[in-house]
């Protein structure tokens, strides 16, 4: 026992890892496809392959498959190296790895078959629905089990956000699934009404801002420095915006139904602390890029390091269009439009997606015995496919969702519409093609990874390294 | 009418809202004011290379976070949001949708006035009163009826010159209003080889090949098994009920037997929803002149 309790546990880790590139490449590909349906609507096979069935499982398998993966790989590690401990209940962590396997197949089952809560973002079915809550309640006994059993003293900020977003997550998760089950794969939410739209985007918001932005927090405040090789920027900032982040996020939800029937103060209220989100999410972005400051040049030759900070130039990008798109008055043109899909792929892609790719670049070697990636030049190639990619999504994405809002608004002089529906539709599909060759190219760079992370992996030794002693070992 | 049970919870929201907002402020403010010491760590190390330093908060980050704070405080006292509270300036998301809504009914109440005064063959017959009918077609009526108004399996075609409740413009105008519920009632109880009888003979009645044995057969159940009562004796349909003349080479569902069977058996229930007073009597006049004009004047033709 002491000697598997004197070393850091890399299996779940390295499992995690793997997966994240193998659920990424899943993931992305099921929304290049549904990008080419929108484009050539002849690519609808069936009711099982058909938009409306695959359109959940690429959210679901982007976002808890892929950034799950990330999340769960790197928490693990950080939570390890920075407590100076061995990963807390072995067993409870392998039991969240293969769990988590399960509900992504489950998920991956059940879409197509069209078995679905209508929940966007938790449409697993209630079944899944308990599965997750077990393996999310072993997550944070292991990860908060590690926190306890640490041998420093002090708690590092990457471990706040991870243990932010794992309590935020449960809390989620169990609200907005509460439904009746009528039978094994039907259920019926808990509310009804504008509550359960309510409920429905307050947990749809924050798992915008949970899982997708504390958790990828965590993740910065770890790699960023590290990679960087120099301190955090500012502690203060981080404690403020840490805790304005986690508090305001919580509210931000009824932005996503302005003008329908939730009453007018409560979109109000969702509105004006969706502005005041702006300044504690880019105390993340600062903190992040200023720690950069004084080794600027290593962003030339770094390609890890040019994913982290391009993650977050993108990250501060779409927390700054985020705020302006809750203004009702943006929100009327916006709302509905591809503008919306625009905003969450800047986040998804450009944000989640690119540091966790800088993340897992680092790990790889470190995981597998290396001292470095099989090829760095590859994972440059990757960095500017991927660039790319989110440049080409987005910009068409903007184009066409801001056209079809004026298209939508026009009105003749006699007070019919000018445009109807079809012909902003028809005048989309250029920038749907656009959209499509974007993600084709976001999806190649995760091919690159694939094999350059084979390659990697490939004569590697998976032995687990010793617990490092912490500096100056005053705890 | 208010949004709360009780006045508890009206309270609740607004100290909750402000206490939240000013908590913002507060943690700023207070860390703000902490020792800060810059280019200076604060003296941990986590993972052997992993360190802080003490730099204070950006300035003009937190003159933003401040600016945030203070525009929330200055929207909620004009606009709703702190409970029942309606705000200085009494906006209402209703209340902005009803002053566009009539801001525009005002402006184009001349327009439409004039063209309610015409007869709806007058209105098919103008060519602007035709292009409005049509965008307003676009909007509301292409959905089922499609783009070009040929319809498709279920929903009707209205280019053509079939009326299943009357081209008169009156009749048009009392379906677009008022809407129209179509049934046909299930026969199953006829037994599969008369329902089949029934198949053939419609198809022989509009020219399509059939089984002569079952069509003389089916002649025969037309008249006894009560088909007869709404399609008519000869088959032509009855505007009245809605029943199709079955004589014709229109068919609403399909003229495959197979079709034709399921029909019969299982019967069909169609519905046009009324637009009356979701569109108002001049917009359903529009439509009703550009419909007419479709097909070029109905029955008369």
């Amino acid at each position: 026992m002491s000697e598997t309790q004197s070393t850091y546990n890399y299996k779940v880790v390295r499992q995690f890892a793997v997966m994240t590139v193998i659920w990424g490449i899943v993931g992305m590909l099921v929304g290049v496809i549904i990008a080419a349906q929108l484009v050539w609507p002849e690519l609808n096979f069936g009711p099982y392959l058909s938009y409306g069935r695959l359109r959940p499982l690429h959210t679901n398998a982007v976002i808890f498959a892929f950034g799950g993966c990330a999340l769960f790989a790197t928490s693990y590690y950080v939570v390890q190296r920075t407590s100076h401990a061995r990963l807390f209940a072995g067993g409870l962590a392998a039991f969240t790895f293969w769990g988590w396997q399960l509900v992504i197949l489950a998920a991956a089952v059940t879409l197509p078959l069209g078995f679905t809560s209508g929940k966007e973002y938790a449409e697993l079915e209630w079944p899944i629905d308990i599965l997750i809550t077990l393996v999310w309640v072993s997550y944070a006994v292991v990860f908060f089990g590690t926190i306890a059993k640490r041998t420093v003293s002090h708690i590092y900020v990457a471990n706040w956000f991870y243990g932010a977003f794992i309590i935020a997550v449960a809390l989620l998760h169990l609200v907005n699934s509460a439904a009746i089950p009528v039978s094994l794969t039907k259920s019926y939410s808990a509310y009804a009404g504008v509550q359960d739209a309510m409920v429905q985007w307050w947990y749809g918001h924050n798992a915008v801002g949970f899982f997708l932005t504390a958790g990828f927090l965590g993740m910065m405040y770890y790699f960023v420095p590290k990679q960087a090789g120099r301190p955090v920027y500012s502690y203060r900032l981080s404690v403020v915006h840490f805790w304005a982040l986690i508090f305001t996020y919580m509210w931000a939800g009824p932005h996503h139904l302005h003008y329908t029937a939730l009453p007018d103060w409560t979109q109000s209220v969702g509105m004006i602390f969706s502005l005041i989100l702006l300044a504690p999410s880019w105390g993340g972005m600062i903190n992040g890029i200023m720690t950069l400051s004084g080794a600027w040049n290593k962003l030339r030759d770094d390609p890890i390091l040019k994913f982290l900070i391009t993650s977050l130039s993108f990250y501060g990008m779409s927390t700054f269009e985020g705020p302006m798109m809750s203004i009702k008055t943006v929100n009327a043109l916006s709302h509905y439009t591809d503008w919306t899909v625009g905003h969450v792929h800047s986040g998804a892609l450009g944000w989640v997606a690119m540091v966790s790719i800088g993340a897992i670049y680092y790990l790889l070697p470190r995981l597998f015995g290396k001292a470095e990636m099989s090829s760095v030049k590859l994972i440059t190639v990757h960095f500017w496919v991927a660039t790319i990619g989110v440049v080409l999504y987005i910009a068409s994405m903007w184009i066409a969702g801001v056209m079809q809002g004026l298209m939508w608004r026009a009105v003749n002089a006699d007070g019919t519409l000018t445009y109807s529906f079809v012909e902003a539709v028809k005048g989309s599909y250029p920038f749907w093609a656009i959209r499509f060759l974007g993600g084709v190219l976001f999806l190649s760079g995760m091919l690159i990874m694939a094999y350059n992370m084979f390659k990697t992996i490939a004569g590697g030794k998976t032995e687990d390294v010793p617990v490092v002693a912490p500096v100056g070992h005053h705890a | 009418m208010s949004d709360f049970v009780n006045d508890f919870w009206n309270f609740y929201v607004v100290v909750i809202v402000l206490v939240s907002i000013l908590a913002c402020a507060v943690l700023l403010y207070v860390q703000s004011k902490g020792k800060v010491n810059q280019g200076v760590t604060m003296g941990h190390v986590w993972d052997e290379t992993l360190e802080e330093y003490n730099n204070p908060m950006p300035k003009w980050w937190s003159w933003l976070f401040y600016i945030t704070v203070i525009f929330a405080l200055v929207y909620l006292a004009l606009y709703p949001g702190l409970g029942n509270f309606k705000g200085v300036l009494g906006w209402t998301s209703a209340g902005q949708h009803q002053a566009e809504v009539a801001k525009v009914d005002a402006q184009v109440k001349p327009l439409f006035d004039k063209y309610l005064k015409m007869d709806v063959a007058a209105v098919a017959a103008d060519k602007d009163a035709n292009e409005m009918g049509k965008r307003l077609y676009l909007t509301y009526c292409m959905q089922c009826h499609g783009a070009d108004a040929r319809g498709a399996k279920g929903f009707p075609n209205l280019a053509d010159n079939d009326w299943q409740w009357g081209g008169e413009s009156a009749q048009i105008v009392e379906t677009i209003s008022n809407g129209r519920m179509g049934v046909m009632p299930p026969h199953a109880q006829l037994g599969a080889e008369t329902i089949k009888d029934l198949a053939n003979y419609v198809r022989s009645l509009s020219g399509l090949p059939a089984d002569s044995v079952r069509v003389a057969k089916g002649q025969e159940a037309f008249a006894t098994a009560g088909c007869s009562a709404c399609h008519g004796p000869d088959a032509h349909g009855m505007h009245a009920l809605g029943a199709p003349n079955l004589t014709d080479k229109v068919w609403l569902y399909g003229s495959s037997e197979a079709t034709i069977i399921e029909t019969i058996t299982k019967g069909r229930n169609n519905q046009m929803p009324a637009w009356k007073d979701f569109l108002g009597e001049a917009k359903v006049h529009l439509l009703a002149g550009y419909v007419y004009s479709l097909s070029a004047g109905g029955e008369k033709k």
